[in-house]
């Protein structure tokens, strides 16, 4: 093709600090096409959507909009040269209906009512304040803004991830026609099906870098995911781990069953089993469900359907304090999340001993301190800075929130994201410590957004997408590969053509048009 | 730590750091400033006696003070103290002259656990923000008691010898009050060092969130905690109508605001997580000894209350700067 490239951004850095968001990132769409923008979690996606609708700015490279070079410094700006995002968060003001939210970025309201009505909401009262409006109708409404203005690009960040089927039909189907119209749009989406069916070619990233530009044609999936995964799609094998690791012999009864799982619409269906001495990883894309999971076994949030057993037994958590109770400890991801940043080391180890009413008297100091220097002892937890754990790094922080629970010797210790954003050296130590607590008969759920980890920790993995349980793999089967097709909602073993896989509504059967 | 040991650090930013460590030393060297700046202006004014009436006055104000601390220790404040000191104040003195002794004491008291746990449920369970819940059960209580007031107005009111003697007797040089006040302190003290109720406070202030993950149910903490206030405000109220010796129906209100004072002086943060009490003993004691030294100024009454709010304003960001630079 000759035409030019409607938007050509080329050689796109991004620092912060010494950490490189993108290295060398380049996207090019023509006029008329719907471009796929993919990528591992962490591979730059957001950042170079953010840089290209002007909420940050870049510290290299070079932005063509029309074969002109722009500035695009603020989100005026871009939307002067013809960018427009929408974002995945409602961006409509709250407390304002929606016709002053339209006159306070000038949109015109005619148009903006005729996109509303196209995109299959005949009945919107403009009226209405934007607090009371659903949520997808929200996102609808947000891309309905941003269609009348009549944009260029329109950049679309996982548009149909809050959407029930007939408005997401409807969405596509308008992208669809933009394409035709001459403008084009750059779709970010984790859903195979909708990209095959959409897209016309589709941009790759990984590590902040653009690795590939393909077409969508029947079979590129597998493509897709090699880009993605780069050289590590060589088939890494099973660390063999030494006796001491090896899992203990498996009980007949699981310590957890988590039957039919569902939390609003996040989570849905959800069954498997976690057994003593066993640490199952769970693994998924940013946002499938995994926080509810998560949030429901440790009790911070009531499941809206399905049952959770321990030991057997039928359990209702509706307090963190119920799962303890049973033995079951959840360390959030988000290490603010579960520290008390101003209070000690000892403390901060100490919190869960003082939780219940009966433990509120006199603390046995001498016992509680010899609790502590042992949990300290086996997590090897630097200690110069302990007056207050805000003094502490990253990975040591980390530490104090797994140390609480082994010296409150939970049986069962969930996950999530521990390694995140601290040293290879803590990064080992937590391994082995996870592996140290299933020889020891615990079990551990473990959620990592690094692939590479399962094989290293993990005996099983379960994989969620969409809110769904796609897969169990066993340890041996989830090389990145597998389990990246499989976080994308493709099942284990199918070389299928385009378009019959990742349905998360029907995910065994069904063809898309 | 190490890089100290390598580098010699200039005097200031030790001693900074000294105090930083321990914020009990600055308190104190102001404490004994402002008694110095007392024996030059006035010399010879700063005797046994002097002292014992200082302390006498201070009590009732450390008193409220705890409940300060304590509940600021969580995020939260307690407005309601005034009110519940008054009220059980003003209910022992009238009750007393037709009641038994223990009787008066129970129904004194009555008020300060009621309003103790209206306050707790509203914060801890239907999250009323602490400084609209008491400001509130306040002024239910001030209205309740305007209502009680006319029911006993025939009967009179007493002062009891041994409130009197609690509150303004002297025994060989020591206040009387004391007897109440030390185990007191040393309660409020090792119950937020030492005891599993103490460290909730602390670390619910800090991050109820995490508390929360660890198990913590927190409107338990809260109500417990708004309880302990009102009742040691209800104390407080004994104490201090036999120190005053004259029951009125806004007999400890003035002392409210002088309570936060004393707590933020003695470095509790107003945000949660960080404090302790015997700061806020000192903080009673500067800020008691300071109204003295105003009043000796002779000084009409508006420029006094001036000068008492520029010089508290002053030494909280003055004390903020030192402890918080690290």
């Amino acid at each position: 093709m000759t035409t030019h490239p409607l938007l050509d951004a080329s050689g796109v850095a991004k620092n912060y600090g010494a950490v490189a968001a993108l290295r060398n990132a380049s996207l090019s769409v023509l006029p008329g096409e719907v471009h796929a923008l993919m990528g591992a979690n962490g591979a730059g996606k957001s950042t170079l959507v953010k840089i290209l609708t002007g909420a940050i700015s870049a510290n290299a490279g070079r932005i063509l909009v029309r074969g002109e070079a722009r500035d695009i410094r603020s989100p005026a700006a871009a939307r002067r040269a013809g960018l427009l995002p929408v974002y995945q968060e409602p961006s409509l003001i709250p407390d304002l209906d929606v016709l002053s939210n339209l006159r306070l970025t000038g949109t015109p309201v005619e148009p903006f009512r005729a996109w509303v009505r196209e995109l299959g909401i005949p009945d919107l009262d403009i009226r209405d304040t934007a607090r009371d409006i659903p949520l997808a109708v929200l996102r609808v409404l947000d891309l309905a803004r941003a269609l009348a203005v009549e944009p260029d690009v329109l950049l679309l960040d996982e548009m149909t991830a809050a959407l029930p089927a007939n408005l997401a039909e409807k969405v596509l189907e308008v992208v669809r026609r933009q394409g035709d119209s001459g403008r084009a749009v750059i779709f970010i989406s984790h859903r195979f099906v909708e990209i095959s069916a959409l897209c016309d070619r589709a941009t790759v990233l990984r590590d902040g870098e653009t690795v590939g530009v393909v077409d969508i044609v029947p079979g590129v999936e597998e493509k897709i995911v090699e880009l993605m995964l780069g050289t590590r799609i060589v088939k890494t094998h099973v660390a063999a781990r030494s006796a001491s690791e090896k899992a203990a012999p498996a009980p007949a009864r699981p310590r957890l069953a988590v039957r039919n799982l569902r939390v609003g619409t996040k989570l849905n269906d959800v069954s498997f089993d976690l057994r003593d001495g066993e640490v199952a990883g769970v693994v998924a894309l940013e946002g499938q469900g995994q926080d509810e999971l998560f949030s429901a076994l440790a009790g911070s949030i009531r499941p809206s359907g399905g049952t959770i057993e321990v030991d057997g037994q039928p359990a209702k958590f509706s307090h963190p304090i119920d799962a303890i109770r049973s033995g079951i400890a959840y360390v959030p991801g988000d290490r603010a999340e579960a520290l008390a940043m101003q209070r000690s080391v000892r403390e901060n180890i100490a919190l869960p001993f003082s939780a219940a009413l009966g433990n509120w008297g006199p603390i046995p100091m001498r016992r509680e301190r010899a609790k502590v220097l042992n949990a300290i002892k086996r997590l090897q937890i630097d200690t110069r800075a302990q007056g207050e754990v805000q003094r502490l790094s990253g990975g040591n922080q980390q530490k104090v929130t797994i140390a609480r629970w082994i010296a409150a010797d939970a049986r069962t210790i969930l996950c999530f994201d521990p390694t995140r954003g601290i040293d290879v050296g803590t990064k080992q130590e937590i391994y082995h410590l996870l592996r140290e607590l299933a020889g020891n008969g615990k079990s551990v759920l473990f959620y990592t957004s690094e692939l590479e980890e399962v094989q290293r920790v993990c005996d099983r993995v379960i994989v969620i997408f969409g809110g769904r349980l796609v897969d169990i793999l066993p340890v041996e089967e989830a090389d990145e590969p597998a389990l990246m097709r499989a976080a994308y909602g493709l099942p284990r073993g199918v070389k299928a053509d385009i378009g019959v896989l990742a349905d998360p509504q029907s995910p065994s059967s069904g063809t898309i048009p | 730590m190490s890089t100290s040991a390598i580098t010699p650090v200039p005097f200031g930013r030790r001693v900074k750091r000294i105090m930083a460590d321990r914020p009990l030393i600055p308190l104190t060297i102001l404490l004994v400033i402002l008694v110095v700046i007392l024996q030059i202006l006035r010399p010879g004014i700063v005797n046994e006696r002097w002292i014992a009436n200082t302390i006498k006055f201070a009590i009732p104000l450390a008193i409220l003070a705890g409940c300060q601390t304590m509940t600021m220790l969580t995020g939260g404040i307690d407005l309601s103290v005034g009110t519940v000191a008054t009220m059980s104040a003003f209910i022992m003195a009238t009750q007393i002259v037709s009641q038994d002794p223990a009787v008066a004491f129970l129904l004194a008291m009555m008020p300060a656990v009621l309003i103790g746990l209206v306050n707790g449920i509203g914060v801890g369970v239907f999250r009323v923000h602490p400084l609209i819940m008491t400001l509130g059960t306040s002024l239910i209580g001030t209205g309740c008691l305007q209502v009680y007031q006319r029911t006993v107005i025939a009967s009179g009111a007493k002062i009891p010898d041994f409130l009197a003697w609690l509150g303004t007797g002297v025994t060989s040089g020591f206040p009387n009050a004391l007897l109440l006040f030390v185990p007191l302190a040393a309660l409020i003290v090792f119950t937020l060092a030492r005891t599993g109720f103490g460290r909730l406070l602390y670390a619910v202030g800090d991050n109820e969130r995490a508390t929360r993950l660890s198990g913590v149910q927190y409107w338990q903490v809260i109500t417990a905690l708004y309880i302990t206030s009102s009742v040691l405000a209800g104390i407080t109220g004994l104490l201090y109508i036999g120190l005053i010796k004259a029951p009125s129906l806004s007999l400890a209100e003035p002392l409210v605001l002088p309570s936060v004072a004393a707590a933020v002086i003695g470095g509790t943060s107003i945000f949660g997580g960080r404090g302790g009490y015997t700061g806020t003993i000192i903080g009673a004691l500067i800020l008691t000894v300071l109204t003295t030294l105003l009043t000796i100024l002779q000084m009409p009454e508006g420029a006094r209350r001036i000068l008492f709010g520029l010089i508290v304003l002053f030494v909280t960001a003055a004390y903020l700067r030192i402890v918080e630079d690290r």
